[in-house]
């Protein structure tokens, strides 16, 4: 009886409370940049797509929703040939962010991506990627990475000597 | 066994090993990168360093490497020492000082050595700030694919291509901290065994080319065991697969058979699977059609009352071929081979079940210190015996290495004291051999005069042999050399096989192991196999060709099926084209498209080694069993699932019934276990526990995820989930550990480093040997050429002259063009100026034009061409042909 009474007490006086409850969808939330929301591909600085297939995302994902394939320009500059995530599998743990070596994969404060039909709710390469770097603006993968591209031969990446000569080494 | 003491605690050890292997054979987890269990140590990465005490009072001791210091009794190490942990974890920073941020976009990657060694000893962060050293990558063909950077400096490439599989183009080129591991200009790669560099090189410096055009991360692959179907021995292999495509095959190991190394052509070969040439979909004259019309035709055709007649093949499993001879009858299921080979094959399971000779494994092979080879270029028709046949010349030398105390796994000292020394090898063969190199002596004759020379090898040996009449005196000497050197030997091995087109060459082979066996010498015996089934076939038992032509004649409205065998390459197509338009139906089941097929009534999609279960029998006599890795979604099948019975629901049904309607076959039900076996209730998975994408790969059709497929036919399922430990050898789908991800977790799954899996021999051996039986006594006359003609014998090649692996992009690029060749003189005559010239070849009506080819080692009065590659491949040889200049 003693605590039904405490208990009215209290709902009494969250009245004269703050309220946090917002008008949504008139109002928004605010939401930070590193919220876990709907996943984006980005690009890198030079607006190459970041992503290199490297299927660390895919192998982080705790409910297996990633599925991609690798391939490459004529340039051997891998990318991935098809990317698609089930989000009516994902979690949106983050991990495959985590895991992704080349800041190619973000989660993105947006969550509002409800769907009637199951089926719309799986995203190909082609909806997932946007045409900026997303939250990591300065990064390039293949600046740092030691295979020749286009554009790009060995010893040139960033922190490199330039390639050893084969003749100087042979008799 | 001794007993030594690590961190503390007492263990058993073989003191005549290393204490890497000691630790690695206990499963305790010491990183290493030089040491190779097939090559032994050398030292020279510095990264199994364990802290030896002198006693047990000893507290400081001092710090050694694993791999060079022997496991002698009471030795006493720390592998937890902090000292050692320390020294593990800087050389792995060192190592790493120069190493690229290549692990996403390198195709090793996952199942790298140098992943799992840097996370063993804890090495996450980088410190060094200074610039990296960097390399220009080479072209080394269409098998093997290098990024230099990603190099560790450990010296395994090469020994194993230099030391191990005896080839010269791949070098290491260096001044002070600059070494390159390459050729000296870009090109391919010369040495069979390439691939195997690969698996090899624990760093991503020496990956797989053709999976990188469709690449795939390990985890990501469905696995199954498998054999390869390429030649007649029979090595196991791991396949994988993702989304409906095959995408690699990898070693997998069998302390008998293949241990731990495959050739290019097992390797790569499996691509034919992918080929545009596949036959996807039943077709009825040349149109595609459902499955379900495709069966209803078979079914009419089947019961329609005619004439059924069979033709098996050496390359279907013994279930397919099974399967037909059950469908058609016994007395109308034939070989499908010309007469002679159908003759040479069962002459040889008769031998090698019928003699004193034990039938050598591929380990035998390796172990044997004396060898002679009759009439085989074996790197070209059995290539994976090359490499243990190398291995075989060090035997002898490891007498000497025993008596100065030297331990055989300290591989650089034991090379030093060998130098040169090698056991003897002597090669008689029909012309140049890739072999001859390391031969004591070699022979180029004639089949005839090899044969020949055969009988009188045994003659040597044992006197009860038939002598040789009319036996030159060179020959005769040479005969007693060999015979000295086998009599001589501890494990002789006489190697023989079909390459000559000659049974009096194989049948001389036998006398030989014979007279050794008589003479109280353990003496093994090989006999190479035309085609991986070739064995098992001989075994079901069929009926020879030539009476087949009959057998479709009697019956004018015969319905001939065909077993998944291109006729035009087994037999003259005159011939085939007899017996094709004989017939009243014609059903083929194939895999790739060919002269055979493209005359189908009825075309059936066979199954590839990929996609259907089956049993071969090596050249060993082992009886072996591939599973399928994936399920095609097309209407592909297994052979045996389109001609069995009704009743037949799965692999199982098909195994007891030829174990109790074929007596000789009864244990080849026993290759594996049935697909009852479970493990605690559960079958084993072809996924890894890592297997990604499982909720997305198939969303884009349907967001709701299918349920995998069954599995009726095997213990396997596909899924990730599943048995977690061991399976029998036999089932292992791959090999994997924790914290050992690359193909180098085998160490887990042997019984004992480089020995037997721990779930023991895959396959049952069918041969054992005999007492009974006698010398054969079929000497033939001596090769006399003729003056206008040259005698016609087919060349084997590696890349090209067997089916199936020729359609594979990548061993595609390495086929040779047909030619014609012909020693340097006799070829004198057709050279215009010694340009090169185009020949027409002629025999039995028949006409082929050829680029001529200068072969210094042919013998003269023989002409050779390609096995497999020409139109003349179906022809009967050797054959007396004419050669004329083309105009
Ligand atoms: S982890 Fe990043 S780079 Fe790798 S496949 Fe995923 S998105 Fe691409
Ligand atoms: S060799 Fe291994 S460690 Fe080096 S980049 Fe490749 S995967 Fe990474
Ligand atoms: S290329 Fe590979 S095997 Fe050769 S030394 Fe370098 S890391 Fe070792
Ligand atoms: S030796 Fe023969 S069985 Fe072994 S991998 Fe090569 S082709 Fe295949
Ligand atoms: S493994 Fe012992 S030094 Fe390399």
């Amino acid at each position: 009886m003693l605590s039904i009474i405490r208990t009215m007490w209290s709902v009494f006086l969250h009245t004269f409370h703050r309220r946090v409850t917002i008008q949504y969808p008139e109002q928004k939330a605010y939401l930070a940049p590193r919220y876990r929301g709907r996943i984006i591909l980005s690009r890198d600085p030079d607006g190459g797509e970041r992503c290199v297939a490297c299927h660390l995302c895919a192998i982080a994902c705790p409910v297996d929703c990633i599925a991609l394939q690798a391939t490459e320009d004529e340039n051997e500059r891998r990318y991935p040939e098809f990317f698609r995530i089930n989000f009516s599998r994902c979690i949106f743990c983050g991990y495959c962010e985590d895991a992704c070596p080349t800041y190619a994969i973000q989660l993105t404060p947006d969550f509002e991506m409800s769907e009637y039909n199951r089926q719309n709710l799986v995203y190909e390469k082609e909806d997932l990627l946007i045409d900026g770097p997303g939250k990591y603006p300065g990064y390039n993968y293949w600046r740092v990475s030691g295979v020749s591209i286009g554009g790009k031969g060995k010893g040139e990446a960033e922190n490199e000597l330039p390639p050893v000569e084969l003749r100087r080494l042979t008799p | 066994m001794g007993t030594i003491y690590i961190d503390g605690k007492a263990s058993e050890a073989d003191p005549k090993q290393n204490l890497l292997h000691a630790c690695l054979s206990l499963g305790l987890n010491l990183p290493y990168f030089c040491w190779h269990p097939a090559m032994g140590s050398v030292g020279a990465c510095r990264q199994c360093a364990v802290k030896q005490f002198k006693d047990a009072q000893d507290t400081r001791g001092r710090l050694v490497m694993a791999c060079m210091t022997p496991a002698a009794p009471d030795t006493r190490i720390s592998l937890q020492d902090p000292e050692a942990v320390a020294f593990r974890a800087g050389i792995i920073e060192g190592m790493m000082l120069n190493h690229p941020h290549d692990c996403p976009v390198c195709d090793e990657g996952g199942e790298c050595h140098l992943q799992d060694m840097t996370v063993m000893t804890g090495h996450d962060y980088r410190r060094s700030r200074f610039p990296k050293r960097t390399f220009h990558d080479q072209y080394l063909g269409p098998f093997v694919y290098h990024q230099m950077n990603r190099c560790i400096q450990c010296y395994r490439c090469v020994r194993f291509y230099r030391n191990y599989a005896g080839e010269d183009d791949l070098n290491a080129f260096g001044i002070s901290n600059e070494v390159f591991f390459g050729r000296e200009q870009d090109g391919v790669l010369k040495s069979e065994f390439a691939g195997n560099l690969v698996e090899v090189c624990p760093t991503g410096v020496f990956t797989d080319r053709t999976l990188r055009r469709h690449y795939t991360r390990k985890w990501d692959l469905r696995m199954a065991p498998s054999i390869c179907g390429h030649c007649s021995l029979g090595c196991n292999t791991t396949m994988g697969e993702r989304y409906g495509l095959l995408r690699r095959v990898v070693n997998r190991f069998n302390s008998e058979v293949n241990g731990y190394f495959l050739c290019d052509r097992g390797r790569y070969g499996y691509e034919f699977v992918n080929s545009e040439q596949r036959i996807r979909a039943a077709q009825i004259n040349g149109a595609p059609t459902s499955v379900t019309e495709a069966k209803r035709r078979l079914s009419s055709l089947v019961a329609g009352g005619q004439q059924l007649i069979g033709i098996g093949s050496p390359r279907a499993s013994i279930e397919s071929n099974y399967a037909l001879r059950r469908l058609v009858g016994k007395d109308r299921f034939f070989c499908g081979v010309s007469d002679g080979e159908w003759e040479r094959t069962r002459a040889m399971v008769e031998i090698l079940q019928a003699g004193p000779a034990r039938s050598a494994s591929l380990r035998d092979v390796e172990l044997s210190d004396a060898v002679l080879i009759l009439g085989e270029d074996v790197t070209n028709s059995a290539p994976r015996m090359a490499l243990s046949v190398r291995q075989s010349l060090r035997q002898q030398s490891f007498e000497t290495t025993q008596k100065l105390r030297v331990p055989l796994w300290m591989d650089d000292a034991v090379r030093e004291i060998a130098q040169a020394k090698r056991s003897p090898l002597f090669i008689a063969a029909a012309g140049a051999t890739r072999l001859d190199d390391v031969a004591t002596a070699t022979y180029k004759a004639a089949p005839e005069d090899i044969a020949r020379l055969g009988f009188a090898v045994a003659h040597e040996i044992d006197a009860k042999a038939p002598e040789v009449p009319d036996l030159s005196g060179e020959m005769r000497e040479l005969a007693a050399t060999i015979a000295t050197a086998l009599t001589g030997a501890k494990h002789p091995l006489v190697i023989a096989g079909p390459s000559c087109r000659s049974i009096s060459v194989i049948e001389s082979a036998a006398n030989v192991a014979r007279a050794l066996c008589d003479n109280g010498h353990s003496a093994a015996l090989s006999l190479i196999a035309p085609a991986c089934n070739s064995f098992g076939l001989a075994l079901l038992g069929a009926r020879p060709m030539s009476e087949a032509l009959a057998a479709v004649q009697d019956h004018g409205d015969a319905t001939l099926i065909v077993l998944e065998n291109d006729l035009y390459r087994q037999l003259p197509a005159k011939l085939v084209d007899g017996y094709l338009a004989k017939a009243a139906h014609l059903i083929v089941l194939d895999q790739l498209g060919n002269g055979t097929t493209a005359k189908a009534e009825l075309l059936l999609p066979a199954g590839t080694f990929a996609e259907s279960d089956g049993t071969l029998v090596s050249n060993e006599g082992r009886a072996q069993r591939f599973f399928q890795v994936f399920v095609p979604e097309d209407g592909i099948k297994e052979s045996w699932r389109w001609l069995g019975d009704q009743s037949w629901s799965s692999l199982d049904d098909v195994l007891s019934e030829i174990g109790t309607e074929i007596p000789r076959l009864a244990s080849v039900i026993g290759a594996a276990p049935l697909s009852s076996f479970r493990i605690a209730g559960a079958k084993i998975p072809r996924e890894p526990h890592r297997y990604s994408g499982r909720t997305s790969i198939t969303a884009n059709i349907s967001v709701v995820e299918p349920k995998p497929p069954d599995d009726p036919d095997s213990s396997l399922s596909y899924s990730m989930e599943g048995a977690s430990i061991q399976p029998p050898a036999a089932l292992q789908p791959f090999f994997w550990a924790p914290g050992w991800n690359s193909i180098q977790a085998v160490n887990k799954f042997q019984s004992e480093i480089g020995e037997a899996l721990r779930g023991g021999v895959p396959g049952v051996r069918l041969f054992e040997t005999s007492t009974g039986g006698g010398y054969f006594d079929g000497i033939p006359n001596p090769f006399t050429r003729r003056t206008q003609e040259w005698l016609l014998l087919p060349i084997e090649h590696i890349f090209g002259s067997e089916e199936l692996s020729a359609h594979a992009s990548s061993i595609a690029e390495l086929v040779t063009e047909p030619y014609l060749a012909l020693n340097p003189a006799d070829a004198a005559g057709f050279l215009a100026e010694g340009k090169p010239t185009v020949v027409e070849v002629a025999f039995g009506g028949l006409k082929q034009r050829v680029p001529l080819k200068v072969l210094a080692e042919l013998p003269s009065g023989l002409a050779g061409i390609p096995a497999g590659l020409t139109a003349l491949c179906g022809e009967e040889l050797p054959a007396w042909c004419r050669i004329e200049r083309a105009s």
